[in-house]
C-alpha cells in the first residue's frame, strides 16, 4: 500500500485506507523526528493526515500542531504559549485565495489598489515577522488563482481584476522570500495550475466543509509540501543514474548503430527523448550529478552521447557503467566511484524487470515506476521531488565540477589556439595493424554497424573477414585510438583487393566518436606503406552513396584522390602510390 | 447494482475509514454509533463513496443523511439517474 504514495498516486488508496498505510509505514521505522505546526486558513484535517504519510514515507517521524480553523494570523501574531511549548521546526501556512477578503472594487483609484496590496502584504509580513521567534522554516503558501473571475480575460491586466490583484501579490511574496532568510514559498499558483483550478477547488467541499484543498489533489499538495520539507533539512537525492537504450534514446544503440536510434526532431519518439534529456540537462546544469548503468558495449554506449541531436553529452556523466555485469552492481560501483550513499541515487530505466531487481536488491536507491514509455519520465522524476532544492548555491552549481575526474574536451578546446594545438595536447596514440585474430570479432561488428563514416558499406561475415585476413591478395589495416583521456578501442577499418598493382579499396570506414582526430590520415599512411611493400602503385577508392553516409561523400578529394568517374551519385576516386606525401603528424603510431 | 451490492461496498468503505476489519454497519447505524464518526470523517466517508460510486452530492443533500440506510437510499437514486 506504501506504493499508493509514489507518483502516480492511488488516491482513492490514500484517502480510503490512509489508518492502513500509516500503520505500514511506522513498520519502517520512520527516524526523523519533526515537528510541523500548520496555520491553517481553512480547514487543514485531511491534509495534515496525508501530509502526515508522505512525510512518513521520507524517513520523517512528524508531530502536529494545527491552528483552530482559520486562526493563521491570530496564532502567528499573538501570544501563543502552545506553540512555543510545542517548539516547531518547520511551520506551514497553510492560506490560499479563500483567505483574500478584500479584492479592489471597480471604483477604487490606482493608489486605492495600491493600498490595498500593501495593507494585505502588510498582514503577511507581520505574520513572518512574528514567527522569527521560533527560530524555524516558515513555509508559505502563494496564492491559487480564483475559480471565477467576472471579467474574463480583462482580469488578469485590469487592475481591479482579482487575477491581476494575487499575480502581483505573489510577484512580492516571491520577493518576501527572496530577503528572508528562512521563509520558503510552496507555490499553489503553479500547483492548482498544473491540477487544473476545476478540480484543484471543489465549491461542495468548500462550502460544506471549508476545505479549500480538493481531497484528489491533497496527495500532490503533501508531496509538495513534503519536497519543501526535503530540501530545508538536506535529505534531496544527489546524482541520477540513467539507462541508455529506450531511456536516453529509442531503440538499440548496438543493433540500430547511431543512426538508427531515435533522438531529434524528426520524429515524435525523437522528439520525446529530447524533451528527457533536456531536463536531465537542466538538472546537471544547478547541480545534480549524473550517472550511466546501461547493459551495453562500453564503446558503443558512449557512441550514442556523439549523436548530433544529444542534448547531453559524454562529459556530463561523472561515473559511466556500460558493461553486461548486473545493474545493481554497477549502482553499487557508481556509488561508490562518487563517494555517496545509496540513498542519494535515483534510477530510471525503461525496463520493468531491471527497475525491480535494482530496488530488491539496493532497495536504499530511489526508483520510480516510470513504466517504458518516455513520455513519463519527466512527471516520474519531478513529481517525486527527488532533486527540490529551495535555494541555487554557487556550490550547487559547480557541484559537479568536484566531482568531475573526465575533464571536459570541449571546455579543453576552446583554450588553444587552433584545433592542431588541441589535438596535439590530447597526447594521442595509435595503434595501426594488419588485422589479427584478437580483433576479428570486433572488426566484423564494426564494418556491420557502422553506417555513417563507410564508403561503400559493404557488409561481411566473420567468415570472409578471416579469409581477408589470411590472404595475400587483400590489404587489411585497423586502427585503434587512445588519448589522454581514454582509449577509444578499435574504430577504424580499411580493406584493399589487390589486383596487380592496383589496389582497389573496398572498405573504408571509422567510428564517428573519433572524427576530426585525423585518424583517417594517419590511416591512409598505413595504407601507403602497405601498398609500397606489395608492389602496387595505384590505388583506387570508391564511394557508394547511401542515405546515411553522405557525410563522406567528398572524402576522398579531402584525401587528395582525383575523381576518374562518376555514376549518379556514386564516385570513383584515384590515387598515386609515388607522389604520397605522409599526412598524419599529429597522432604517434605505436605498433609493438 | 442491487441494494445489498452498494450496501457491501459501504460496509468496505467505512471498514477502511475508520480502520476496523470487523465494523458491522446497518440502515440505522449513525453517527451516535461510531465513536470516531465526526464531521471531519463524515466528509471522508461521503468522498469516498463518491469516488467509488462516480456520483455526486451536493452539500444540501450531505446534512440531510441522518443514517446508514439514508445515504444508501439517497446513493440508489443517484446511481439510477446515471445509468
Amino acid at each position: 500500500m506504501i506504493n499508493s504514495l509514489t507518483y502516480p498516486f492511488d488516491v482513492a488508496t490514500i484517502l480510503r485506507k490512509k489508518k492502513a498505510i500509516k500503520r505500514e509505514l511506522m513498520l519502517t521505522d520512520p527516524q526523523t523526528e519533526i515537528k510541523i505546526a500548520i496555520l491553517g486558513g481553512s480547514t487543514t484535517d485531511e491534509m495534515k493526515n496525508v501530509l502526515e504519510l508522505f512525510l512518513l514515507k521520507s524517513g520523517f517521524l512528524p508531530q502536529f500542531y494545527q491552528s483552530e480553523y482559520n486562526k493563521f494570523y491570530e496564532d502567528a501574531v499573538f501570544e501563543n504559549e502552545e506553540l512555543k511549548l510545542f517548539k516547531p521546526d518547520i511551520i506551514l501556512i497553510h492560506t490560499s485565495v479563500v483567505n483574500l477578503i478584500q479584492h479592489p472594487r471597480y471604483t477604487d483609484t490606482e493608489a486605492e489598489v495600491d493600498q490595498l496590496l500593501k495593507a494585505e502584504l502588510h498582514k503577511y509580513q507581520t505574520i513572518w515577522q512574528s514567527l522569527a521567534q521560533y527560530n524555524c522554516a516558515i513555509i508559505q503558501n502563494n496564492f491559487d488563482l480564483p475559480l471565477n473571475r467576472s471579467l474574463g480575460s480583462l482580469d488578469c491586466y485590469d487592475i481591479h481584476g482579482k487575477t491581476h490583484f494575487i499575480n502581483k501579490l505573489n510577484l512580492a511574496f516571491s520577493g518576501a522570500a527572496n530577503e528572508i532568510k528562512n521563509l520558503y514559498i510552496n507555490d499553489i499558483n503553479y500547483l492548482s495550475a498544473y491540477i487544473g483550478i476545476k478540480n484543484w477547488f471543489d465549491r461542495n467541499l468548500w462550502h460544506s466543509a471549508k476545505y479549500a484543498l480538493n481531497f484528489d489533489s491533497m496527495p500532490l499538495y503533501a508531496q509538495q509540501v513534503t519536497n519543501i520539507v526535503e530540501a530545508i533539512i538536506g535529505k534531496t537525492k544527489k546524482c541520477l543514474v540513467l539507462d541508455l537504450d529506450n531511456t536516453c534514446w529509442g531503440g538499440i544503440i548496438g543493433d540500430d548503430g547511431l543512426d538508427g536510434i531515435a533522438l531529434g526532431n524528426e520524429t515524435a519518439q525523437g522528439e520525446s527523448f529530447m524533451y528527457f534529456q533536456q531536463y536531465v540537462k537542466e538538472l546537471k546544469d544547478r547541480g545534480v550529478i549524473l550517472a550511466v548503468c546501461s547493459k551495453n558495449e562500453n564503446n558503443l554506449a558512449k557512441e550514442g552521447f556523439a549523436h548530433p541531436d544529444s542534448i547531453l553529452k559524454l562529459e556530463d556523466f561523472t561515473s559511466f557503467q556500460a558493461n553486461w555485469e548486473p545493474k545493481s552492481e554497477n549502482i553499487k560501483n557508481i556509488a561508490t566511484q562518487i563517494n555517496i550513499g545509496l540513498d542519494s541515487l535515483v534510477f530510471i530505466d525503461d525496463n520493468a524487470v531491471e527497475r525491480e531487481i535494482v530496488s530488491s536488491q539496493l532497495p536504499m536507491v530511489s526508483v520510480p515506476n516510470t513504466g517504458s514509455d518516455v513520455i513519463n519520465f519527466v512527471d516520474h522524476l519531478e513529481k517525486n521531488g527527488f532533486f527540490e532544492v529551495v535555494s541555487l548555491s554557487s556550490d550547487d552549481i559547480n557541484r559537479n565540477k568536484f566531482y568531475k575526474d573526465n575533464t571536459d574536451r570541449i571546455e579543453q578546446q576552446l583554450q588553444f589556439e587552433s584545433y592542431d594545438d588541441f589535438l596535439r595536447s590530447l597526447n594521442m596514440k595509435a595503434e595501426i595493424k594488419p588485422f589479427s585474430p584478437l580483433y576479428l570479432d570486433r572488426i566484423t561488428q564494426l564494418i556491420n554497424k557502422t553506417n555513417q563514416f563507410n564508403l561503400t558499406t559493404k557488409r561481411y561475415t566473420i567468415g570472409e573477414i578471416t579469409s581477408i585476413a589470411t590472404s595475400k591478395d587483400y590489404i587489411s589495416i585497423y586502427g585503434k585510438l587512445a588519448d589522454k583521456f581514454g582509449d577509444n578501442g578499435l574504430i577504424a577499418i580499411l580493406v584493399g583487393a589487390i589486383k596487380g598493382d592496383v589496389c582497389h579499396l573496398d572498405l573504408w570506414l571509422m567510428s564517428c566518436r573519433v572524427l576530426k582526430r585525423n585518424m583517417e590520415f594517419a590511416m591512409l599512411d598505413a595504407l601507403i606503406e602497405a601498398c609500397k611493400s606489395k608492389g602496387v602503385t595505384e590505388v583506387i577508392g570508391y564511394y557508394y552513396r547511401t542515405p546515411k553516409n553522405n557525410m563522406v561523400a567528398k572524402f576522398y578529394e579531402l584525401m587528395g584522390f582525383e575523381l576518374i568517374a562518376e555514376n549518379g551519385e556514386d564516385s570513383t576516386w584515384k590515387l598515386q602510390v609515388a607522389t604520397y606525401q605522409t599526412k598524419n603528424n599529429l597522432i604517434k603510431i605505436e605498433n609493438e | 447494482m442491487n441494494r445489498d451490492q452498494i450496501f457491501e461496498k459501504v460496509q468496505e468503505i467505512f471498514r477502511d475509514i475508520f480502520d476496523d476489519e470487523d465494523l458491522n454497519i446497518s440502515d440505522s447505524t449513525s453517527s451516535n454509533d461510531i465513536e470516531d464518526w465526526d464531521s471531519l470523517n463524515h466528509i471522508n466517508i461521503v468522498v469516498a463513496i463518491e469516488k467509488e460510486f462516480k456520483i455526486k452530492f451536493n452539500f444540501n443533500e450531505l446534512s440531510s443523511l441522518k443514517d446508514v440506510g439514508a445515504m444508501v437510499d439517497l446513493m440508489i437514486e443517484k446511481i439510477k439517474n446515471n445509468e
